[in-house]
């Protein structure tokens, strides 16, 4: 690392980026080896030491005391005397906004800021304490693109003030576009390191997973689809949150065979409890669903399953029952097939895991709990569950997040597999770049609200980042088609 | 009844001042992220150990350190379990109370015989440094706490570092470990910082008060003090008044049972009274309360 240098680090997950960045900022111990910072070598046993040495982090959650202002949180840890100086704090938080060119408020609380705001108090926080190494771990994985345009221009900024940062992603685009050098990382190695301006995508991506990457193979759009009759159709639908306030004000939308619809949007806009209200976790507030035709009372996972509707949570964790086998997971949703009188029929159980084990390519045992899977095999396995019932509509949310790339991959071959046999799926993620790949039209939604409605092919990604951010409007004739 | 109002008002101050105590005490150690279910035997222990140095040694000031010492090793014992150990608080808590009362009542048996010991020491007099009489003759150790350390412990709390560390840590100790703050050392000095608020709130009572330790001395105030930092919504001033409002409740049942007219009513039903109040108090104004966000929570790094 060198002075004024922006440096990616780039891996796939599980590669090893966050670890060895934990290890540097002294939140996780390291067995071996050492951290040499301007040419001395430190020992880095808690952050305290870290930031004495001069580094800064800035982590994927951030590290802010919520309930409090962003003065108290730029006071933390710092200072000297029994006093606490919030005056002082304030001072070094606007000259540090100042140094980055983005405003902050230092009495404002940090709840009640954006994440991009969130964000840029943590680097605030890091410059005001003098860093002169900056680390920022996966940061645009949080934001719209308008907020990682302006990250960007910030970060080039302080790099030309003499600070070295280490910018973390796996996100290709974003390393060649704003970073100078580039080390990859590979099972907790390093795969390379190189300048970025002398490497291309592809070279960059083989080093990342080891081996020739081929991009997402998607049949075209069914031409005419919408004039037939849609599988999924939400009409007018309200629902609140756990609050009590209204998550959901009247969402319309309709899914048809054989199509993928993209829901894009910031996280807390309504996404997560639409996909709940069609899961049967979450009561109507208003509004109407009608799976292949019938309509839905809602606010009943057994309705719901029997209606054709299979789901693939955000928490996968949630989704599956930790301590009990593959097995008997693999089953969960549908035990009245697996009886034998008033037994289970443990033989067909299993065969049923073999099977699907086999066909999903699941690395596991049917004997093994659950909880011992990596999250890409537990992914399967909820893939698993849900489509060996060949359901008509899908609903999916986040289904590749954290996952690595070769998870995803086949995530998303599934999920397109799912389409050509002709159901229709609602995908709600967070990443851009998936809802463009998979996605035949995209809907964005907004404080409860869909804001817009256009065609996948072709999207521009300034107008929906416009749109996710809740202004601007979108394309009136792919609203109609929808 | 001005006479009536002004013995109420005398009551309720001195009657609140344990409870005012106790309520910085479990403040700071909730607003740390540990409930403190040790606090009935902290006071208890303070009240205990507090009455024999002094009979021992004949200097209440010295009972006074007992029971600061007390609630340094209660604290310490709580933080150890509970931060070091990581151990489910609610267990930790309520053990710590057993183990506190049992030593004490072991100890009252040791020394002093055990049962309803009618030793007696000669307690804190009353002090009126402004000799106006009525609400204002009280104990030393109700003008410090009132005058001293409610303000100082909003101060220390609010406007220190340490405060900001307390509550950071209560809050979000991943963020404040980030930030180089020792959740471990924090949680330790708030939790002890605590228990001494709890003991020498015990200790009011057999140094001040009565002059004398009786079994049932500490009566579930305890428990109390927990309900009131609840409607305090972990601050400082709330949780006092809170305690000043249960004290006055609990001072004018005292009165009635003596006043003519009311010797009818079943004295059970008012001694019930203030108990009644903080329930109602709690269940108006404890719904949607925002506990620290680290309530409960061992800190472990990952």
């Amino acid at each position: 690392m060198r002075r004024g240098e922006i440096h990616a680090l780039l891996g796939e997950n599980g590669a090893g980026k966050t670890t060895l960045m934990r290890v540097v900022y002294g939140l996780t111990r390291p067995d071996s080896g050492e951290i040499v910072v301007a040419g001395r070598p430190v020992a880095i046993r808690s952050p305290k030491d870290a930031i004495a040495a001069g580094i800064g982090m800035v982590t994927q959650h951030f590290s802010l005391v919520r309930p409090m202002t962003v003065a108290e949180n730029l006071a933390l840890g710092r200072g000297s005397g029994m006093r606490l100086d919030l005056t002082l704090a304030a001072a070094a938080a606007t000259e540090a906004s100042q140094r980055l060119g983005m405003r902050v408020q230092p009495s404002a609380r940090v709840d009640s800021l954006s994440i991009g705001q969130q964000q840029r108090v943590e680097i605030v926080k890091a410059l005001a304490r003098d860093c002169r190494v900056l680390i920022l771990d996966e940061p645009t994985a949080v934001l719209v693109p308008q907020e990682v345009e302006g990250l960007f221009s910030a970060l080039r900024k302080l790099a030309a003030q003499g600070l070295a940062i280490v910018f973390i992603s796996h996100k290709l685009g974003e390393v060649l576009a704003l970073t100078d050098r580039v080390t990859v990382l590979r099972g907790g190695r390093v795969e390379g390191s190189a300048v970025t301006a002398a490497v291309d995508e592809r070279t960059l991506a083989e080093l990342m997973v080891g081996r020739p990457v081929v991009g997402q193979e998607r049949a075209p759009a069914v031409v005419g689809s919408a004039t037939r009759d849609p599988l999924l159709e939400v009409d007018s639908l309200a629902a609140n949150k756990a609050n009590g306030l209204p998550a959901l004000r009247g969402v319309s939308f309709r899914v048809h065979a054989r199509e993928v619809l993209g829901v894009a949007g910031v996280s807390g806009n309504g996404q997560s409890e639409l996909v709940e209200v069609l899961s049967g976790t979450r009561p109507l507030g208003g509004g109407l669903v009608k799976v292949a035709g019938v309509t839905l009372r809602g606010g009943s996972v057994p309705e719901v399953i029997r209606a054709g509707i299979g789901r693939i949570a955000e928490d996968r964790q949630a989704s599956v029952v930790g301590d009990l086998s593959v097995a008997y997971n693999l089953v969960l949703e549908r035990i009245d097939d697996f009886r034998k009188g008033g037994r289970l029929d443990e033989e067909a159980i299993q065969r049923n895991a073999r099977s699907l084990i086999e066909r999903f390519a699941i690395r596991a045992t049917p004997q093994a709990p659950v909880r011992t899977l990596s999250g890409g095999n537990i992914q399967k396995v909820l893939l698993a569950r849900v489509l060996a019932r060949e359901p008509k509509v899908l609903i999916v949310s986040q289904p590749t997040r954290g996952l690595d790339v070769g998870a995803t991959e086949y995530v998303r071959s599934e999920l397109l597999a799912a389409r050509e046999r002709g159901a229709a799926v609602l995908l709600v993620s967070e990443d851009l770049d998936e809802l463009l790949a998979l996605s035949d039209r995209l809907i964005v939604m907004y404080e409860g609200k869909v804001v817009g409605a256009l065609n996948a092919a072709g999207a521009d990604r300034g107008q929906l980042g416009l749109l996710m951010a809740g202004r601007g409007s979108a394309g009136a004739a792919a609203e109609q088609s929808a | 009844m001005i006479a009536f109002v002004f013995d109420i008002l005398t009551a309720t101050i001195r009657n609140a001042t344990p409870l005012a105590l106790g309520t910085i005490g479990e403040t700071y150690a909730e607003r740390s992220g540990v409930l403190n279910l040790g606090i009935e035997g902290t006071m208890y222990a303070g009240a205990f150990f507090g009455f024999a140095t002094a009979f021992w040694t004949g200097s209440l000031e010295l009972g006074l350190l007992a029971a600061v010492l007390v609630g340094l090793v209660a604290g310490g014992l709580m933080a150890f379990l509970t931060v070091t150990l990581g151990a489910n608080q609610h267990v930790s808590g309520l053990g710590l109370t057993l183990l506190l009362i049992g030593v004490s009542e072991f100890g009252n048996r040791l020394a002093f015989g055990g049962g309803q010991s009618l030793r007696r020491i000669d307690p804190y007099p009353l002090v009126d440094p402004l000799e106006l009489g009525g609400p204002f003759s009280q104990y030393a150790l109700t003008y410090v706490t009132f005058l001293a350390f409610v303000p100082l412990a909003w101060w220390v709390l609010m406007r220190t570092r340490f405060g900001l560390a307390i509550r950071a840590v209560g809050e979000d100790p991943e963020a404040a470990d980030a930030a180089g703050i020792s959740v471990f050392r924090t949680r330790y000095a708030a939790l002890m910082v605590g228990g001494v608020l709890m003991a020498v709130g015990g200790a009011f009572f057999t140094l001040a008060a009565l002059g004398s330790f009786t079994l049932d001395i500490i009566a579930g105030r305890g428990w109390v003090v927990i309900a009131l930092v609840i409607f305090g919504r972990w601050g400082i001033w709330r949780a006092v008044a809170g305690a000043l409002l249960f004290s006055a409740v609990y001072s004018l049942q005292l009165r009635l049972r003596v006043t003519p007219g009311w010797q009818d009513v079943p004295f059970e039903l008012l001694l019930a009274l203030p108990y009644l109040v903080v329930i109602a108090a709690l269940a108006l104004s404890g719904r949607n309360v925002a506990y620290p966000g680290a309530y409960l929570k061992p800190y472990r790094r990952t």
